[in-house]
Parts: structure tokens; sequence; C-alpha cells
């Protein structure tokens, strides 16, 4: 018999379900994906066959055209890969059709968990902790210095600070694909009900949301609106736009950014970044270790993020774990 | 405490002067005595706690977290502090509200450095990780939120509805946490008096000349501009006190100074090293350049002292021997002045000789010909003028020499910061290190964020974007096409920029997109104006 788990290899570009002749989130087109989740660090286009949840796949259509060879998966379907590994979509809770992955072969169970959180998230449903012998898990805010606050919290203050301030725009970066809408519906939630403005680039994903029956309320367009019809209002751009010359159009902008690196005052301030959300769609420390200790898995993996820190945690916790060093999958925005 | 971590947060993030004093002013009218003063000297680095040391804060969470998972978010982070606040871990039950202001500077002066480590303890478990910042930076003395000591004093004038004149004359010899200077400002008692201190008394300053206005030389005197940094010499019979523009104690950077005078007065004048670079007909001083070896530090060597030995070319005469001479006439302390001189010190003081023109077309030929004496340019005071705070218009003006100019060539560009963030607005120009043609090279020669229009700086925008070669961060590097017609007031040899070059106030004069880039200026050309 094969060492445990040697049909799983982590490669520099993804990894590698070895008797599937699969891969998951590679970097690189290949001729059969499972795709977690529709970022452009994990799903990327050119793949011979994609499989993703029902969602994914439509956000990976809108971004890189045509579906061809998609093949949708529902959250707790069970569908059979070559080489006898069965593959099961369970919700991450990351961006809307987010999912974990778990790999089934030869009696041993993998969870790959690409990208995920545990705070509640109108946009998706909750992850689910699903019990295997590796946990296959991502670091992004793998330092016991983040700990997200409460978005309720967060929102709060950028209400406030629209109230205070009724001659400025309200401008927020937020990461297109997930981070926009859910800060959306945050403030629906709270009560805001006034239309909210999109950059250009905002528009289909918030579309293809609403399309999926999450509820956002009014959006505009700013393009081609007087600069004076914004004061006052809340407009949701791209972080990159931020302090660029789309920005210069807005009536004396407020420049907020909702971001989990928001915790930490010196990346805020290279944002030249007036307020900081600290709102993400990454678990945090506590979360991170929670679900470890939750899931209480034989060996963890880690892909991605700050895995130094997790991986000290894991030896002071004495779990078996490793870091596994896959490229090409930060989130400086998120 | 809660309201002044808001407070340190929100100056955090400001990016705008006006913003910054807003929100100081906004805190200093909402919050209670004693909280309000012990947070003004702390934003203004003013408070200096001795049990508390920078290896405190990380021995206190290294008792406390892992030592490993501390390194690697203090590596992450990048300030012990921060990484303190963030990694503190909160107790099960808080042991009591947040402490204020007072009561956190009351606990920190107590402590010892044997009861430091429990004591800031128990103060941060009463506060969440904002308010943990708030006071370790606090404690450490160590703010780095860009509040001077004169932005302190505007804020306190704007809240409180008061002349910034008064609040910098009061000011002096208060302690924190300034009570007597809050219930003056914000309750309309008597000024704190400071008799007994040297104090320091705000600067008349002067407007910049129009000079077709060409003033009548009957009603105006005339004398040098001297290249140093202007300085107040205060002396109340005990004590001598030496004081930049900006209010500044600096007598330890400069003790040879506030030794030198030993009568009663208050002096004015500009502060320069013993060279042979200006004015050597009246006694050298060294150019600017000289005295910045001496600027900016808290204690000076022998060797400094004897190297750069500085002295005071005095302009004016505030207070001698007890009389105020503020209302009198510019003419009346100009003899005071020169009464007083042959008085002190001939090693560190000297008169400001006055310009001896009968006519303003006169002053214009004798500030043309001072170019080589690299002077400043030349002041006009009214005679009638009483010494007045702040700058009064129709008394005194500065008329500053004509800048040099030189063609240089845009190399790379940055973006600005606050309105100008979206703008690539910081320049950094270079001249030719010979015949670009017979393999001259360009080196930079300085870098220049103003003398623009708004229209200006729209064009070059563009055009840094349009011409981008190279991105290093926030830095592009252009194409080097476009010429900069550079004005600066003086330049001088130095050792840290590759061209052996280092240009004083340069400024964007002109875009010279008429110029074709290999005829912009050499290097020898501007080594050649070096005059140190």
């Amino acid at each position: 018999m094969a060492a445990p788990f040697s049909w799983l290899r982590p490669e520099a570009h993804g990894l590698y379900i070895v008797p599937a002749d699969a891969w998951i989130d590679p970097a690189r087109p290949v001729d059969l994906a499972l795709i977690t989740h529709g970022h452009a660090d994990h799903a990327r286009g050119g793949h011979g066959r994609t499989v993703a949840t029902a969602a994914t796949l439509a956000i990976m259509a809108l971004r890189y055209g045509t579906g061809e060879g998609a093949v949708p998966v529902d959250y707790g379907e069970s569908i059979p890969l070559p080489g006898g590994v069965r593959a099961t979509f369970v919700p991450a809770g990351h961006v809307l059709g987010s999912a974990q992955i778990l790999l089934e072969h030869a009696g041993e169970r993998v969870v790959v968990t690409g990208d995920y959180k545990r705070r509640p998230d109108p946009t998706c449903p909750p992850f689910e902790p699903v019990p295997c012998d590796v946990f296959v898990t991502e670091a992004t805010f793998g330092l016991p210095v983040f700990r997200h606050p409460p978005i309720e919290q967060e929102i709060t203050r950028l209400l406030a600070a629209r109230d205070e301030h009724p001659g400025r725009c309200l401008l927020v970066g937020a990461y297109a694909l997930g981070k926009a809408q859910r800060v959306i519906a945050e403030l629906r939630r709270a009560g805001h009900g006034e239309p909210i403005y999109l950059h250009g680039a905002m528009e289909r994903m918030c579309r293809l949301y609403q399309d999926w029956g999450i509820a956002l309320g009014e959006l505009r367009p700013v393009a081609g609106l007087p600069p004076a019809a914004l004061a006052g209002q809340i407009v949701v751009c791209p972080p990159s736009a931020l302090n660029d010359r789309w920005s210069r159009r807005l009536p004396d902008p407020l420049t907020a950014m909702a971001s989990g690196w928001m915790r930490v005052r010196q990346r805020a301030r290279q944002r030249q970044v007036e307020l900081p959300l600290i709102i993400s769609d990454h678990a945090d420390w506590d979360e991170l270790t929670g679900t470890i200790t939750e899931v209480d898995p034989g060996e963890t993996w880690i892909t991605h993020g700050r895995e130094d820190a997790l991986l000290r945690w894991c030896e002071l916790t004495q779990r078996k774990a490793r870091a596994l060093a896959l490229v090409g999958y930060e989130d400086e925005d998120d | 405490m809660i309201a002044f971590a808001a407070l340190v947060d929100a100056l955090v993030y400001s990016r705008s002067r006006n913003g910054k004093l807003a929100l100081i002013a906004d805190y200093l009218r909402a919050t209670p005595d004693p909280d309000r003063g012990w947070a003004l000297a702390a934003l203004t680095d003013g408070l200096d706690f001795p049990a508390v040391k920078a290896s405190t804060v990380r021995n206190l969470l290294m008792d406390r977290v892992d030592p490993v998972l501390f390194q690697l978010s203090r590596d992450y982070v990048g300030d012990t502090a921060e990484t303190a606040s963030l990694l503190w871990p909160e107790p099960a039950t808080i042991p009591g509200p947040p402490p204020t202001v007072g009561e956190a500077v009351a606990a920190l002066s107590a402590m010892t450095r044997a009861s430091v480590q429990q004591g800031l303890a128990a103060l941060l478990d009463r506060l969440d990780a904002n308010g943990r910042y708030a006071l370790l930076k606090l404690a450490t003395g160590a703010m780095r939120l860009g509040i001077s000591a004169r932005l302190a004093k505007v804020a306190f004038a704007q809240a409180f509805g008061v002349s910034v004149e008064d609040v910098e004359e009061y000011w002096h010899g208060q302690v924190p946490p300034y009570l007597p200077l809050f219930d003056w400002a914000a309750n309309g008692a008597p000024p704190p008096s400071g008799e007994d201190l040297p104090l320091f008394r705000p600067f008349m300053l002067a407007h910049p000349l129009d000079p077709a206005a060409e003033p009548d030389l009957a009603d105006y005197a005339a004398e040098w501009k001297w290249d140093g940094i202007r300085v107040q010499v205060s002396c109340n019979g005990v004590e001598t006190r030496v004081y930049s523009r900006s209010g500044d104690d600096i007598s330890a950077t400069f003790p040879e100074i506030a030794a030198a005078l030993t009568i009663p007065a208050v002096l004015d004048g500009e502060l320069l090293v013993r060279g042979s670079y200006q004015g050597a007909a009246e006694g050298g001083a060294a150019s600017f350049n000289a005295l910045q070896q001496r600027l900016g530090r808290k204690s000076v060597s022998k060797a400094m002292l004897a190297d750069y030995p500085a002295f005071v070319r005095l302009y004016d005469v505030l207070i001698a021997e007890g009389e105020d001479l503020r209302p009198l006439a510019w003419e009346r302390r100009r003899m005071a002045l020169e009464g007083l001189v042959p008085r002190l010190d001939p090693d560190r003081f000297d008169l400001s000789a006055l310009i001896p023109a009968r006519t303003f077309a006169e002053l214009a030929e004798v500030r043309a010909a001072a170019r080589d004496a690299a002077i400043e340019g030349v002041m006009l005071k009214r005679r009638d003028s009483p010494y007045g705070a702040g700058r009064r218009t129709g008394l005194w003006y500065k008329w500053k020499r004509d800048p040099l100019l030189a063609d240089c060539v845009l190399m790379y560009a940055q973006r600005g910061s606050g309105k100008r963030s979206s703008f690539y607005s910081d320049f950094t120009f270079g001249c030719w290190t010979g015949d670009p043609d017979q393999g001259g090279e360009l080196l930079p020669v300085g870098k220049a964020y103003f003398g623009f229009t708004d229209e200006e700086l729209k064009w070059l925008d563009r055009h840094v974007r349009q011409h981008t070669v190279n991105r290093f961060g926030p830095v592009r590097e252009t194409d080097r096409s476009l010429v900069l017609e550079v004005a600066f007031d003086s330049i001088h040899a130095s050792k840290r920029h590759k061209s052996g070059l280092a240009m004083r106030f340069p400024r964007i004069h002109r875009i010279r997109s008429d110029k074709p880039a290999h005829e912009a200026d050499r290097i020898e050309t501007l080594r050649a104006l070096i005059a140190d």
C-alpha cells in the first residue's frame, strides 16, 4: 500500500489529485480542475473541464467568458472522479458559491478548504465543519494579531462617518467579488435604504449576485452623475480605484476600505485610508485555531498566508502539521 | 482614555492639517481637565515616564504569549506597541472601568522599575485594543503622529477662540497638564504669568514684498536677511533660553549662545555659524549648510562647538532690563539695540547692519549685486513699526533674492499625499554628467513637489502616466524627455547624493516642453554655482 495521502500532492501551482489526474485551484490551465471559489487567484480560465458549484461557474463565466467544459455540482453532492476518488463540495462561507472540497480515496478523507470564514454572511451559506484525516487550511490571517471585530460594529462606524460628514462622499474600497456585496448586504441589514452607488467594475458582479437571489437593494452606477449628486452618498469601488484618477470626480471623498488588513494601522496608512473597516471574508486567528480544534484532523496542511505562526500554534498544541509551499494565492486587497 | 484613544486613531488616519486641527480642537473642548492637558503633552511628545523603557512592553508580552508568536507578529506589524495592544490576552472579567488619561499618567509616573510590569499590566487589563495602543504609545513617549508644538498651539487657539500669539506667549513656562492655560482660554481667567521664567515672545514676521509697490525708503529701513535660522534669546537675569521660530526651546543645541547672554533681555536675530561665506566684512558667517551640522542635536560635543561655533546676528530687541520695548517704534528699538550690543559678548553677538540705500532703485542694485554673498535677500521694516506678533500688513517686508535656475530633466515621479494622492506630484530631476551625445548620463540633482499651478500639475500627471518606462512601487520612472526649469535658493556640495549636489528649496519654475532633453544643464554647470 502506498504511503498515507501520497495520492494528494502539493505542487507549486496547486494541489494535484494523482489517481484522478485532477487539480484543485490550479494556477495554470489543466485538463480537469476542481475550483473552490471564484476569486481570481483560485479560479483561472482555460481548463478542459471545470468542476465547481453552479454559482462559482457563473462567476467564472462572467470573468473569463465561455462556460465550456463546466461541470456544476450542488453543495453536499458527491461526484466520482477517475481513479476511485470521490469529491464532495461543502459550503465554506467565504463568498457566493465558495466550497470546501472533501476528497475520499482508499479509505482516507481530506478536506481542502480553499478560503473560508466562520462569521455569518448574508451572501452565502455558512461553513460546515467536516470530519477528516487531513485538513488543508488557508492561513491568510494566520497571526494572533488578527482578530476581526463583529461586522455590525464596522458597519455602524461607516454609517456614523456618513452622518458626521454630510457634504462628503463615502468611498468604500472593497474587493469586487464577495466583499463588496457583503458590505452592501450588511448596510441594508443595518437599515441603510438609500441607493448605493457603484464603480463600473462592480456592476456586473453585483447584478450576478442579485440574479442569484441576494438582495442588495437599489444600486446605481456612478458614471455620468454630476459630483454634487454624490455628496452624502455611499460609493463602492475596487480598492485600486480609491486613490486613482477615477476618484477625483467625487466630491471630497472620505476614503474607507473594507479589509482584514485594516487591523494594522500602518497598512491602512499606506493605503491612505481615512476610515479603515476591519471586514474580512477570511477566518481570523481565533476562527483558524478554533476550526482546527473543532475539525480535529489527524494532520493539518497549511496552504497559503502566514503559515509560520499557525504552524507554531499546531506545534504548541501538539498537532501534526505541515506548510505547503503553494504560490500565487495571496489576496492583498481582502 | 477612550476619547483619547479615539483621537489618536483619528489622527493616525487623518491626512490634512485642517483635519488634524479640528480633531484636536474638538477633543480639547470636550474633555475635562486634567486629561486634555496630559493628552496635549502626550501628542507633542511632552511626557516622559522613566520606569517605562522600550524593552518594558516587549518583556511584558513575552511573559504572556508564546515568544515565537510574538516575534512573528511583531515582524509583521512593525510596531511593538501596536503588536502588544493586539496580542494582549484580555482577562475573563475586566477588573475595572477604563482609566482616565489623568489616572493613567498618575499611575505611570508612580511606577518604578520594580513595579512597572505589574502596574502597566493592570492598566492594560482595563482597556480594549485601541485603548491599549494609545496607552502604550503615551507610556513609551513615541506617538509619532506628526503633531508639532506649533500645530498643537494652533489647535488650542482654535478650540477656545483665542489668538495663537497669545497662546504662544502664555504657553511658555507652563507644564503639563497646563491647568492655568486652560483656565485662561476656556474659562476667561487671567492669563498665566511667567515672570520668573525666560519666556518666549512671539516673533514678528514679514510679508513678501511686491517690488512693483516700490516702498519709500524714507518710511522703511532696509537690512540684510541672513541665511541662518531666526532665533530669540531670552534672559530673565537668572536663566537664558534660545527659542526657534516655532517657539521650541533649542538652548541645549546651542549652549554657547544660552551661556553668553547674562543681561535680562529678549533679543531677536539670526543664528549663524562662524565662517567666511556670508557677510565677511562684518565678521563672517558660514553657509546654511554648515549651520545644518548643528541643528537638531539634543546635546553638542566639544568638537562640534569648536568646529562650528555659533553666534547670533541681532535684528531687534523686544525687552531690555525689564522694559518691554515692543510697543515702541522700530527706530527706537534699533537705537536701544545699538546701545546694547557693545555690552554683549562679541564672540556670540553682533549687529545686523542696515543697508545705506536712499532710494528703492539703489536698494534694488545693492540686492542684485549681493548674489555671491549668498544672503537670503533684504528686509524692509517700517521705521515706526511696533514689534507685533505674527505678520502685520504694511510693516515688515522680505524681499528674497531672485532664485537660481537650472534646466533639468524629469527622471522619476511619485504620488503625493492628501488631496494630491491621485496625482504624480513629487518630481525627481537630473542633469547631465557630460555631453549626452558622447555618453553623458543623467544623475538626479533634486526633488520638488511644488512651484506649479493646478493646471500644470494635471499636465505633469498626464505626462508621467504617458511616459512611464518603469515602476518601482509608488514611484514611476519616466522616459527622460521632459525638461523642467527648476528654481532654487542655493546649491551645496553633498555626499548624500550621487551627483554630489544638494539644492535648497527647489521648486518647479516652468515646464519647458519646448526644450529637447539633451539641451538641459550639465552637472558641472550646477557645481559652479556651489557657494560653500
